[in-house]
């Protein structure tokens, strides 16, 4: 684990934005120098901070109106269910993000889909039919917002 | 615009590898390098391809606690919504603000520490929040897929 500065702050801020700025840019923009940012860069992806990247589409100009997250719930539970479960549920296109969690649910699925009743179909046909499943909660995404987290 | 199967198939592979080069893209997607860069950049300039962003990995931070809070406001408070969300964004380790359509009305994805720094958060800074009428908490096990990629 890495303690971050002023400077580290600033820069992850900047990237979890735009990605794609270039060093240069950044230096411009905050006043560092070049070489400075291209070792913080550097020492926030050793440190594992910075991973990846993440394209942000338009998913509505793409065609795909309605997410869905569904709280999961299996019928039978044991080791192998679980993994049987995990392997079929990420295969499923429509599937964007599946977590495992405690509480309420096993899981908790996103799923894109072109409208409600395209939704309907990928209920049905993939998920209720998967090894396991048991109560499944759905709720329609309105809105979301990601914010900066705990750097600032 | 309507994006064709050539748009459909860069950003299908920008999708899975955004950090290559323009040319390991067009390849990857089999256009040349520069049918690739015109055809990025009109998606870009209508909105479709909005940009790339970093993800931050909280765990190397020393965050490796995320809490889904599910909330429930009340509504018979004509403001309940805006009031509450104004107060939510105020709270630096709320990472993500979402509201539905069903059974719960928002979700927060909160990060601490660890146990105690959790209670600690939730106690001061989410309990506090305006018009809650019930919360649920799930808490985050694993990652089992997080691609959130659309099925281009």
């Amino acid at each position: 684990m890495i303690d971050l500065d002023d400077m580290d702050r600033t820069l992850l801020r900047a990237l979890s934005e735009d990605a794609t700025q270039s060093a240069g840019a950044l230096a411009r923009q905050h006043g560092f120098s070049q070489p400075a940012i291209w070792r913080r860069i550097k020492r926030l992806e050793d440190a594992g901070v910075l991973k990846e990247r993440r394209v942000v589409l338009n998913a509505e100009a793409l065609g795909f109106g309605v997410t869905v997250f569904l709280g999961v719930k299996l019928a039978t539970k044991g080791r192998v269910s679980l993994e049987d479960f995990e392997r079929a549920i990420t295969a499923i296109p429509e599937v964007q993000t599946v977590q495992h969690i405690l509480g309420l649910y096993d899981y908790r699925v996103r799923v894109v889909a072109r409208d409600i009743s395209d939704f309907e179909r990928v209920l049905r046909r993939r998920i209720m039919t998967l090894p396991g499943v048991g109560d499944v909660e759905a709720n329609v995404l309105l809105s979301e917002e990601r914010r900066p987290g705990p750097i600032g | 615009m309507q994006p064709d199967d050539t748009d459909r198939r860069i950003l299908r592979q920008l999708q899975a590898a955004p950090e290559l080069s323009n040319n390991e893209l067009a390849e990857r997607a089999g256009v040349t390098p520069a049918t690739c860069w015109r055809r990025l950049e009109k998606l870009q300039t209508n909105g479709i391809l909005l940009g790339q962003q970093a993800v931050i990995d909280w765990a190397a931070l020393g965050y490796t606690v995320e809490v889904s809070l599910r909330i429930t406001l009340d509504k018979t408070q004509t403001r309940a919504f805006d009031e509450f969300m104004e107060a939510a964004r105020a709270v630096p380790e709320v990472i993500e603000l979402q509201t539905f359509l069903g059974r719960v009305d928002v979700r927060l994805s909160v990060l601490a520490r660890d146990m105690a720094h959790y209670q600690h958060i939730y106690r001061t800074k989410i309990l506090t929040l305006p018009h809650i009428a019930d919360i649920e908490a799930l808490m985050h096990v694993a990652e089992i897929k997080s691609s959130q990629g659309l099925p281009l």
